[in-house]
């Protein structure tokens, strides 16, 4: 029996809320220039932001660069083993529907080892916010191409060329039966935090995919589309209730046809609404970016509202006891049909 | 009682073994578990060893698809379902060709005539009849023509003559509940409870039941009956009939109780483990959260988030399935969580034989992880044995810190037998401490079992992170640092070393020195204990003793094995646990004597082994 452990004082009050407070003393060992420090410093910001205190925050990882980031939170964290984390975080919520849940994963960890629990938790909506940073590339093992990586990426696995198609996150997650759905990006903080917040308020897996530069590996991936000078006209972000504007001054628009997602005058635009029964606008627009000419779409591509699992799982507890009354281990061992032997 | 108006003679026995065989179809687990149950009413001591197929409805009338269940019942203590049945029921040509090796000479094989047309016979691949062929000579056979019987007896119903046919196994066992002078009362109520909304099938079965009692007395198919007295010598209490699977799940509430914790459970289905999760997910009123996961490794990692949450967590499966589970057990060792894994052992490798039992994953057990990552590994003996055995995962996984695998087995899990139900106030509780003090907290400090303080998420002020990378002592922080990791490996170690400090050394049975110890872990234990005591008949007298706490081992093994000339050790293997044992004990002599046939040892063959190597 562990009797040397017993409470003596009263636990004080939480930490103030201040951006530095959610900083662990744990020294952060990304590559300089790495995309995930803009990550960790918008998630820091948006929990201050919302005030939710340390001891109620827990941050669940797999494996990859990503993967570090519980380590820097001054919250709870659990820093788990390659491609799982959905799991981990499945349980952690179930079963302490108190926490805030948060998973950092990656494109390797969430959608190539973890692929089948990231589908499992996106359709059982479990109250958990998903962070995955898409870097398409092999980071920590020291870039071997990824599930996101285009086809034809030279890397130390595929000299000649991957000849793996690429999965598009947003597709994946929308045809999971995600009920939020968003992309933003690491260096755009604004949109980040933005992004993360509706994330943080939505009930229900939230699932933000983040284009993150990996320095080292994989530089200036998303440049064509990211880069400063270019991305207000080769990016077009989705604002629920806003109309699909945008360029540099705002002089194009996106109208969603059918099954088909053109560029029009703003005048145009159609009116976002990611909180339609049908998930198909979502789908069409997530395939915008491969017609030449089309802006890639970030920002919320679908928030709907759908039972959580973790919520299901304790009212049919309760509801349980509520019928049978608290289970007696008495009544459990002592049932069915008996005899004695004298 | 009996309704029987028979004068045939009636007589005494001590212990009759009874197989029931047909097709997967037939009803035959339903029939033995029927028969089980009016036996257990009675008062007899029992055992069971359901042994089905693999698939849910193999080939009608094919050898595959036989379906067998075989139950002792005695008035006096029992250990095993028997090596040999004294009555076998074969309902087709295909069961009868599969058993009949196993009867008794002499013994009684009872046969449905009505399906041994040209057809059957050909669905089991016999090229000649054996009720005609004179291959049944040495045994007593009584045909009756059961499909016909069951016709007859249920002329006017209003069911099918498909659904007629499908209460030949209450026909059957009507039959030999006259032969064995029993009560049909319990199975008539437990009809009515079961068809409860189909009151046709409630009459047609209990109607096809009496037939078949009936039959006995007018048809003059038998020469005497046989009673089988109550068992009185058990030791006093209230019993119950339980199946391994079952008591293993209610040891996992019990234990979760004791330690005033809810239980996590998350298991993907697996035969021939299923039953647990199956089981747990109805007992939501004690609190248990179940969650059927999308595979094996993610209900391990649910498990592990369970408890890192502040439940108990739990895992159910078997074998190929804790070969999927033990890189998360691994995260579990390295974040001294406490998490009870249960493996229902079955025949392998790979799938295997699904339905079939086996003891070959110890050394999965205890080493099937990658580096050093070392865990108590505890085993059922007995269907009963099995609560025990879940409460004591519990408490070590609860008090160390750390994953304990339980293993079972197919033999164990579909197995039953009388359960004497411990009283609430037998238990001692082992209630769990989570760590809310703030000060001087570190996460890797340990107390006097060298187990680390537990810290339920939500805690205000004791924020920290854990995970699989190598943590510095005391205060988890990674660390790579080479002296610190040997510091933690040995730590991890000795942790679970330090088990052996609240466990038993088991006894011995029988002679305390000799020529030979009979050692078993597991389900061997009814096998050896019946061994040793038909050895005694003979006049040789050898000891037997019972590991439950296979790793670590306990404390005073060595004094006792070097009492004995040989320490032979039968296994469902190719000798695991001696593997271990020459380990730990090499000046000791182990003989091993192993089976894998994905059957449990017969007495016989434990009897002949201990003769050859005594030399008589
Ligand atoms: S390897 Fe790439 S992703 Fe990983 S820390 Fe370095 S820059 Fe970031």
């Amino acid at each position: 029996m562990p009797d040397d452990i017993v409470p003596t004082t009263t636990a004080p009050k939480p930490a103030p809320l201040d951006k530095k407070a959610y900083k662990s003393d744990q020294e952060v060992r990304w590559c300089p220039g790495c995309g995930d420090y803009s990550i960790l410093n918008a998630v820091q910001q948006l929990l201050a932001q919302l005030g939710v205190p340390r001891h109620q925050l827990c941050f669940v990882s797999g494996i990859g660069c990503s993967s570090r980031f519980p380590y820097y939170m001054n919250t709870y964290g659990l820093h788990s083993i390659h491609g799982r984390a959905p799991a981990f975080a499945t349980a952690i919520k179930t079963a302490n529907p108190e926490l805030q849940v948060w998973i950092a994963t990656g494109d390797g960890d969430g959608l190539s080892i973890g692929g089948n629990h990231m589908l499992h938790l996106l359709r059982r909506n479990i109250d958990v916010k998903v962070l995955l940073f898409n870097n398409q590339i092999y980071g920590l093992t020291k870039g071997q191409y990824s599930p996101t990586s285009p086809p034809g990426l030279k890397t130390k696995t595929s000299p000649m060329g991957s000849v793996d198609r690429a999965v598009d996150p947003i597709r994946f997650a929308l045809g999971c039966g995600a009920t939020f759905i968003a992309r933003t990006i690491d260096t755009h903080q604004k949109h980040m935090l933005a992004v993360l917040e509706a994330a943080a308020k939505h009930k229900g897996t939230a699932f933000v995919e983040i284009f993150q530069n990996c320095v080292i590996f994989n530089d200036g991936c998303f440049d064509e589309v990211i880069e400063r000078s270019v991305r207000d006209d080769k990016t077009v972000d989705l604002i629920p209730g806003k109309p699909l504007v945008y360029g540099k001054q705002l002089d194009k628009g996106i109208k969603i046809d059918a099954a088909e997602a053109r560029v029009v005058a703003p005048a145009e635009a159609t009116s976002w609404d990611p909180s339609t029964r049908s998930a198909a606008a979502a789908f069409v627009l997530s395939e915008m970016a491969e017609q030449p000419g089309s802006p890639t779409p970030i920002g919320i591509f679908r928030s709907i509202q759908s039972p959580t699992f973790d919520e299901g799982m304790n009212k049919q507890v309760q509801a349980a006891v509520a019928k049978r009354g608290p289970g007696k281990l008495q009544d459990l061992i002592w049932s069915g049909d008996k005899w004695d032997v004298k | 009682m009996p309704q029987s108006t028979s004068e045939l003679p009636l007589q005494l026995i001590d212990s009759v073994v009874i197989r029931f065989a047909g097709d997967s179809g037939d009803g035959m687990q339903i029939t033995g578990s029927q028969f089980t149950h009016t036996a257990a009413l009675f008062g007899n001591d029992l055992a069971t060893f359901p042994d089905f197929p693999a698939e849910i409805r193999a080939p009608a009338g094919t050898q595959p698809g036989v379906s067998g269940f075989q139950i002792r019942f005695a008035s006096s203590d029992i250990h095993t379902p028997g090596d040999a049945p004294d009555v076998l029921v074969a309902m087709n040509p295909a069961a009868l060709a599969v058993n009949i090796k196993d009867l008794k000479p002499g013994g009684i094989v009872i046969v449905n005539t009505g399906q041994f047309g040209d057809s059957d016979l050909a669905k089991a691949r016999l090229t000649s009849n054996p009720l005609k062929d004179h291959s049944l000579d040495a045994y007593r056979v009584i045909e009756i023509d059961i499909n016909k019987r069951v016709i007859e007896a249920l002329a006017g119903s209003t069911l099918s003559p498909k659904e007629v046919q499908r209460c030949k196994n209450f026909y059957t066992l009507g039959l030999m509940y006259w032969l064995y002078n029993r009560d049909m009362e319990p199975t008539l109520k437990w009809l009515a409870e079961k068809f409860a909304k189909e009151p046709a099938m409630v009459e047609a079965n209990q109607k096809a039941l009496r037939a078949g009692f009936n039959a006995g007395d007018i048809q003059e198919l038998f020469q005497g009956r046989f009673e089988v007295p109550k068992c009185d010598v058990l030791p006093p209490g209230t019993y119950r009939n339980i199946m391994g699977n079952q008591a293993l799940s209610m040891g996992l509430v019990a234990g979760a109780e004791l330690a005033g914790l809810k239980i996590f459970i998350g298991s993907y289905p697996i035969t021939p483990a299923s039953p647990i999760l199956e089981s747990l997910a109805g007992y939501k009123q004690f609190g248990v959260l179940s969650m059927q996961a999308e595979d094996e490794i993610a209900a391990v990692c649910a498990a592990i988030g369970g408890s890192y949450a502040g439940h108990l967590g739990v895992t159910s499966t078997s074998g190929p399935g804790l070969a999927l589970k033990q890189e998360g057990i691994g995260l579990a060792i390295a974040i001294e969580l406490p998490l009870v894994i249960v493996n229902v052992q079955r025949g392998g490798p790979s799938t295997g034989l699904p339905t079939k039992t086996e003891q070959a994953d110890l050394l999965q057990a205890i080493f099937g992880r990658n580096s050093e990552a070392w865990l108590p590994v505890i085993a059922c003996a007995t269907p009963s044995d099995s609560f025990d055995c879940a409460v004591e995962a519990c408490r070590i996984a609860v008090q160390y810190m750390t994953p304990v695998i339980l293993l079972s087995d197919g033999y164990i899990a579909n197995g039953s037998e009388p359960w004497r139900l411990p009283k609430l106030e037998e238990l001692k509780s082992f209630p769990a401490r989570f760590r809310t003090e703030v000060e001087n907290f570190l996460p890797y400090d340990r107390n006097a079992d060298l187990a680390r303080p537990w810290v339920k998420p939500g805690t205000v002020g004791l924020e920290h992170r854990v995970g699989g990378l190598e943590k510095a002592h005391l205060t988890g922080h990674i660390s790579y640092d080479a002296e610190n990791h040997e510091f933690m490996v040995n730590m991890r170690a000795a942790k679970v070393m330090k088990v052996r400090d609240s466990i038993p050394t088991p006894k011995v049975e029988g002679p305390a020195r000799g020529e030979v110890l009979l050692l078993g872990w597991g389900s061997t234990y009814g096998s050896i204990w019946g061994a040793q005591e038909m050895l005694a008949e003979q006049g040789i007298e050898v000891a037997r003793m019972h590991l439950r706490h296979v790793w670590p081992l306990p404390h005073g093994l060595d004094e006792i094995f070097a009492r004995y000339k040989t320490v032979l050790v039968p296994e469902m293997n190719l000798g695991q646990l001696v593997r271990v044992l020459r380990g730990e004990f090499p000046q000791r002599n182990f003989v091993s004597y192993p089976k894998v046939q994905g059957l449990p040892f017969r007495v016989h063959e434990l009897v002949a082994k201990v003769k050859s190597l005594l030399g008589r």
